[in-house]
C-alpha cells in the first residue's frame, strides 16, 4: 500500500525525529511513504486567521499536485491534516470559493476535481493496519509504562475525523503496545498553539495545564500525534522548572516513535536522540522487554 | 344547461384592497366580462368578502335571475365556503358557484400589470365556461361517534380525559408506560408554588381509574387509525404486563414474595438511580395499582425454572400469568386528543458536560427523583458515593438555545432550575450556584419565586457552563468537579469547583413523534413538535379535522400551560361531537354502474380503502363518507366508468377550453 507523504513545514524541520520514526514505522507495517513533489505551505496558522481564500488556495494547489498521483494523502500534522480537509469541505460546498480558487489553479496550469482522501497517519495505523494485527507485531511490548494519550484539539473538530472514528478507538494503540492507558480528560485540549510564540503567558499557561494533569495522573510519557503540539509541549518544559513550578518534566515523543519501540526498531531510526526531554529515565525504569519468539 | 341555452352567469372580480386591483386591471376585467357568453352580470367590487360583498351576489340573483356565479378573488382555501353560503343565501345550489383564484396565481406573482390582466381573463374565461356544467350537488351529512381517544397519560393526558368523562362522553386512554402520571409523576414539588406534585396529581390518577366513563389502557400503543373525523377506527395493541388486570387486587405481595430478596435491577421510573425487582410497580402510586413483570430479567422468562413464590403467594386469586399475550382492541371514535408529551434532552450528546462519566454529574430529572421523599434515596440528596453535597452547581440551557443541537428555549427549565435549587439548599444547606444566559421568568408569580431565590442567598453566574473538569490546578479544586464558565458580567473565565452538578436539560420531541405523527396524518415543526392548525387562533387544533393537541407534545410549556390546553382540546372535542354532524364535501367519485366491468383495478389503488367490491353485482361501490375525492381511481379505471361530482369530464374540459381560447 502506497500513499503520498504530505510533510508540512515541520516535519522537514524541527521535527525531523517524527519524521524518521513515521518512515520506519510505515516501512515496518508494508506502508510506503512517497514524498509529493513540489509541495507548498499548507495554509495553517496565521494565514487562515487572515485571509481563507488564500488559505484554501495554498492548500488545493497541494491536493491538485496529490490529485495528479492517484494516491490518498498523508499529512502526519494535525495542522496540515485538518486544513487540507477544511479547503475541500470548503471548495465541495462553496460554489463561489471553488470557482476563485479554480480559477488560481488554472493561472498555475493546475486543476483539482475534489477526488483526494486525506488521512493522519494514526487513522491509517488504526484502520488499515488494526489494533489487533498491532499487538501481533509487538516485539518489545512497552511493560510498565504509563502513557497518557494527547490528540490536541483538532482532531476532534468538523472536517477531521471520518464517521465512527473516535479518539477512544485510537487509545486502544496504547494498550496494543503493551503500555498501560492513562485516563486523560486532556486528550484533546489546545496545546497553545501559535500562542506559545504571540500571546506567552497564555499559551504557557495551556500548556502548564496538560503537563500537570498528566503529572497528577502519573504519566510517564505524553504521546502526541501532532508536531506541533510536540514542540509545544516539549519545549517549554523547562520554562516552567525555571520559573520554579514544580517539575512537571515528562518526555512527549510522537506516537510512532512509541510504535516503533515496541516494534523492535533500532532507536537510532526512530530519532529518539532528537527529544529536548528523553525517555532514557523511562527506558532504564521499565526495560522494554523482548518478548520470547513465538 | 349544456350548449349555454339559458345560461345566465354573474361575475364578480374582487379588488381586495390594492392586492388584486394593484396589479390587474379590474375594471377593464369587469369591463371585458361582460362580452363572455352567458354572462348577464358583471362587476367589481372593493373587497367581495365583506358583507355587502356577498349581498351583491344574492341581490344580483334576485333581480336579474342569474343561475351561475363566479368569482375572481383569493385562494378559494380562503373564501370558497363564504361565497358558496352567498350562493346558497341567494336560493341557489351552493354548488353553482365556481372560485377563481386571481391573487395567489396572479395579482401576487406577477408585475407585468397587461400580462396579469390578460391572465386573469384566461382564468376568468375557463371558470365561466366550467360552472355552465355544473351540476346541483349536495353535502352528506353523517353522525359524529361521541367517544374520544386519548393517546398519553401525563397530566395533559389525564385532565383532558377527566374533562370529557365528567361532561358524560366516553374516553379511551391508551397510555405505553406501565403507569399513568408522565413526568410530573417523577417530581416532588411543583414551580413556582411548590405544591408537592403527588398530592395534585395522584387525586386526579385514580379518578381516572375510577371513573366509569374512561377507559385505561396501559402498556399500550396505538397501531393503527383508519377513518375521518366523526368516525375514526382505532386498533390498539396491549402488550402483555404477565397479570390478570381483573383478578390482580393490586397487594403487591407478589413483589415481596419474589425470589430475589433484594431488588436489583436498575429502576427505569427513577432513572437507574434506584433499584428494582423483576416483579416490581414503578412507584407506590402507580395508577394502575397493580404489578408488571419483565421479562427481561425474571427468571421463569429466562430459564422456566424459576420457584415462582410470586405465584405461590398470589395463591387462589391466580393473577400472575406467565403465558398472557400481545392483544389486539378495536375502537370507534369521533375524535382524538394526542398528549404524548416531551423527551428530555439526552445528556451524553454534549460530551463536555461529562454525563456518564463523572457519577456527580446528573441531569435535572434525575435531581428531581433525588429530591423526591418516594425517590431511591427517600428524599435524601446524596450523592452516588454516599456523600452530601456542599456545593453545587445548576446549568441551566443544557440542549437548549444552543446552535449545535436544540436552537428553541425549553421554557420550563429556568423555573425548574429555581426550584432545584431551593429545594437542594433545604435539604442539604449547600452552596449552590446557578449558571445561566438570561433567567427566563415569564408566568404568573415567576419573577417573585426568583426573587425569593436570590434573597435566600442562591448565586447566580451571568454564562452557560462551558464544561465539566476534574483537573485541579490548586488544592481548593483538589476531587472536585469544576465547572468553568465565562462570567460575563465580571468579563473572566472561572473555574467554580463543586460537589454536585446538575444538568438542565430541554425538552424535545420523543424520538418516535414522527411515527406518531405520520399514524395520525398531521403535520409537525421542523423541530419536530406537533403542529397546530394556527399558531394564535387555532392552538390545539390540528390539519386533521377531528384531531386534537395538548401538552408538551405541540411544544414546551410548563404543568399549568399543559392543563389550559388539555382543557381547550376537551373543549374543541365537546364542541364537535355536540355538533353531531359532520358535513362531507360532495366533491366524491361516483361509478357508472352499466359501465362497470367489475375488473377491481380500482379498489387496490385507493388510498383510504373506499371502494369494495359487491359481489352480488359484480360491480365496485364506493363509500361516499371514506371517499376523499383524490380522483386515483377516476385517473385509473380502464372503462372510464368512475367520475368525481365537480370533476366532471365536461367541466375540465370546459375549463380548457376556456383556458386556451385566448385570443
Ligand atoms: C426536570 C423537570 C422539572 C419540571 N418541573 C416542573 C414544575 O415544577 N412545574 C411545572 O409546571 N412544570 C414542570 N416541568 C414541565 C412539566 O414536566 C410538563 O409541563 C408536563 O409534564 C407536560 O405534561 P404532558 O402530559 O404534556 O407530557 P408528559 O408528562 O411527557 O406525559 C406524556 C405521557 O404520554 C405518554 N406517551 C408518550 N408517547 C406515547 C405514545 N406514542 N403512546 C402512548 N403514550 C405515550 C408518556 O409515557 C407519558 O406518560 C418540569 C419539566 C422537567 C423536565
Amino acid at each position: 500500500m502506497a500513499y503520498t507523504y504530505f510533510p508540512g513545514c515541520c516535519m522537514h524541520g524541527f521535527a525531523r525525529h517524527c519524521q524518521d520514526s513515521l518512515y520506519a514505522v510505515f516501512n515496518a507495517l508494508g506502508l510506503e511513504l512517497r514524498e509529493l513533489k513540489d509541495w507548498n505551505c499548507c495554509g495553517a496558522t496565521s494565514y487562515i486567521a487572515v485571509d481563507e481564500y488564500q488559505a484554501f488556495t495554498l492548500a488545493a494547489r497541494n491536493l491538485a499536485l496529490a490529485e495528479q498521483a492517484g494516491l490518498e494523502v498523508v499529512a502526519p500534522c494535525n495542522a496540515c491534516f485538518m486544513v487540507l480537509k477544511k479547503a475541500q469541505d470548503y471548495l465541495a460546498r462553496y460554489s463561489n470559493l471553488r470557482e476563485r480558487i479554480e480559477a488560481a489553479l488554472a493561472r498555475g496550469g493546475l486543476q483539482y476535481s475534489g477526488t483526494v482522501q486525506v488521512r493522519h497517519p494514526l487513522e491509517i495505523v488504526i484502520e488499515k493496519i488494526g489494533i489487533k494485527a498491532l499487538r501481533e507485531k509487538v516485539k518489545r511490548p512497552l511493560k510498565g509504562w504509563n502513557v497518557a494519550p494527547y490528540y490536541g484539539c483538532l482532531l476532534t473538530r468538523p472536517y477531521t475525523l471520518r464517521n465512527g472514528m473516535t479518539l477512544e478507538a485510537f487509545d486502544q494503540l496504547i494498550p496494543a503496545l503493551g503500555a498501560n492507558l492513562v485516563d486523560f480528560e486532556l486528550k484533546d485540549r489546545c496545546c497553545g498553539g501559535s500562542l506559545t510564540g504571540t500571546i506567552e503567558e497564555v499559551g504557557d499557561r495551556l500548556v502548564y495545564i496538560l503537563l500537570h494533569e498528566a503529572k497528577r495522573h502519573n504519566a510517564d510519557v505524553l504521546v502526541t500525534v501532532c508536531p506541533l503540539c510536540q514542540l509545544n509541549v516539549e519545549t517549554h518544559q523547562k520554562q516552567f522548572i525555571r520559573r520554579d513550578r514544580e517539575d512537571v518534566n515528562i518526555p512527549v515523543p510522537y506516537f510512532t516513535q512509541l510504535i516503533g519501540l515496541a516494534l523492535g526498531i533500532p532507536e537510532k531510526d526512530l530519532g529518539l536522540d532528537r527529544l529536548l526531554v528523553p525517555l532514557d529515565r523511562v527506558l532504564e525504569e521499565h526495560p522494554a522487554e523482548l518478548r520470547a519468539a513465538a | 344547461m349544456n350548449g349555454n341555452g339559458n345560461l345566465r352567469v354573474g361575475l364578480y372580480i374582487c379588488h381586495c384592497g390594492t392586492n388584486i386591483a394593484g396589479t390587474i386591471d379590474v375594471k377593464a376585467v369587469a369591463a371585458w366580462g361582460e362580452t363572455l357568453p352567458g354572462v348577464v352580470v358583471s362587476r367589481e367590487y372593493k373587497y367581495m368578502c365583506s358583507d355587502p360583498g356577498q349581498q351583491l351576489i344574492v341581490d344580483d340573483v334576485r333581480e336579474q335571475h342569474l343561475n351561475r356565479i363566479v368569482v375572481a378573488s383569493c385562494s378559494p382555501l380562503l373564501h370558497e365556503q363564504t361565497f358558496r353560503g352567498a350562493t346558497a343565501k341567494a336560493g341557489l345550489n351552493p354548488f353553482f358557484f365556481h372560485m377563481v383564484n386571481v391573487r395567489e396565481h396572479d395579482s401576487w406573482v406577477h408585475e407585468d400589470k397587461q400580462a396579469a390582466t390578460e391572465k386573469a381573463k384566461d382564468l376568468i374565461r375557463a371558470a365561466v365556461r366550467r360552472v355552465a356544467f355544473h351540476k346541483p350537488l349536495e353535502k352528506k351529512r353523517v353522525p359524529i361517534h361521541p367517544d374520544v381517544l386519548i393517546v398519553g397519560g401525563g397530566i395533559a393526558g389525564i385532565h383532558a380525559a377527566l374533562t370529557l368523562a365528567n361532561a358524560g362522553k366516553h374516553v379511551y386512554l391508551v397510555e405505553r408506560e406501565p403507569t399513568i402520571g408522565g413526568h410530573m409523576a417523577k417530581f416532588d414539588k411543583t414551580f413556582p408554588t411548590l405544591d408537592c406534585a403527588a398530592c395534585i396529581l395522584t387525586p386526579k390518577m385514580t379518578a381516572v381509574k375510577k371513573h366509569p366513563n374512561i377507559t385505561l389502557w396501559t402498556l399500550s400503543d396505538v397501531t393503527q387509525i383508519e377513518g375521518y373525523v366523526g368516525n375514526f377506527t382505532v386498533t390498539v395493541k396491549r402488550h402483555p404486563r404477565y397479570i390478570i388486570e381483573d383478578l390482580c387486587v393490586g397487594c403487591l405481595e407478589c413483589i415481596e414474595a419474589c425470589v430475589y430478596k433484594q431488588a436489583k435491577y436498575p429502576d427505569e421510573f427513577n432513572l437507574g438511580l434506584g433499584k428494582r425487582k423483576p416483579i416490581y410497580i414503578p412507584f407506590p402510586q402507580a395508577v394502575p395499582q397493580l404489578p408488571v413483570i419483565d421479562r427481561e430479567t425474571c427468571i421463569e422468562f429466562k430459564s422456566g425454572r424459576c420457584k415462582k413464590t410470586c405465584v405461590e403467594v398470589c395463591g387462589d386469586r391466580k393473577a400472575i400469568d406467565f403465558k398472557q399475550q400481545e392483544s389486539t382492541e378495536t375502537i370507534n371514535v369521533g375524535s382524538v386528543i394526542l398528549a404524548t408529551g416531551f423527551q428530555v434532552f439526552d445528556a451524553r450528546r454534549l460530551p463536555y458536560y461529562g454525563y456518564g462519566k463523572f457519577p456527580n454529574v446528573y441531569t435535572s430529572l434525575e435531581a428531581e427523583r433525588l429530591i423526591n421523599a418516594a425517590g431511591p434515596t427517600q428524599g435524601e440528596v446524596i450523592l452516588r458515593d454516599g456523600r452530601k453535597p456542599k456545593t453545587v452547581g445548576i446549568l441551566h440551557c443544557i440542549g437548549s438555545r444552543d446552535e449545535n443541537t436544540n436552537r428553541w428555549c425549553s421554557r420550563v427549565c429556568c423555573m425548574y432550575s429555581l426550584k432545584l435549587a431551593h429545594l437542594i439548599k433545604e435539604h442539604t444547606g449547600a452552596e449552590i450556584f446557578n449558571f445561566y444566559i438570561d433567567i427566563r421568568t415569564p408566568g404568573k408569580g415567576f419573577e417573585e419565586f426568583y426573587q425569593r431565590l436570590l434573597n435566600e442567598g442562591v448565586h447566580f453566574i451571568r454564562g452557560k457552563g462551558a464544561e465539566i473538569n476534574t483537573w485541579p490546578l490548586d488544592p481548593s479544586e483538589e476531587g472536585k468537579l469544576i465547572i468553568r464558565v465565562e462570567d460575563t458580567l465580571i468579563g473572566k473565565i472561572r473555574r467554580i469547583p463543586v460537589d454536585m452538578v446538575v444538568l438542565s436539560v430541554g425538552l424535545e420531541p420523543h424520538a418516535d413523534a414522527g411515527d406518531v405523527r405520520r399514524l395520525f396524518n398531521i403535520s409537525c415543526s421542523s423541530e419536530g413538535w406537533f403542529l397546530e392548525r394556527h399558531p394564535k387562533l387555532a392552538p390545539v387544533n390540528t390539519f386533521t379535522d377531528g384531531i386534537f393537541l395538548a401538552g408538551c407534545c405541540q411544544g414546551p410549556k410548563d404543568i399549568p400551560d399543559s392543563v389550559a390546553q388539555a382543557g381547550a382540546a376537551a373543549a374543541e372535542s365537546l364542541a364537535l361531537i355536540d355538533s353531531k354532524f359532520v358535513e362531507l364535501e360532495p366533491n366524491t367519485a361516483y361509478i357508472l354502474e352499466e359501465a362497470c366491468s367489475g375488473c377491481k383495478t380500482c379498489i387496490p389503488l385507493c388510498p383510504y380503502s373506499a371502494i369494495s367490491f359487491v359481489e352480488a353485482k359484480k360491480k365496485a361501490e364506493i363509500n361516499e363518507a371514506l371517499c376523499k375525492g383524490c380522483g386515483t381511481c377516476v385517473a385509473a379505471c380502464p372503462s372510464g366508468s368512475i367520475r368525481q361530482n365537480l370533476f366532471e369530464d365536461e367541466e375540465i374540459f370546459e375549463e380548457i377550453k376556456g383556458v386556451l381560447a385566448h385570443a
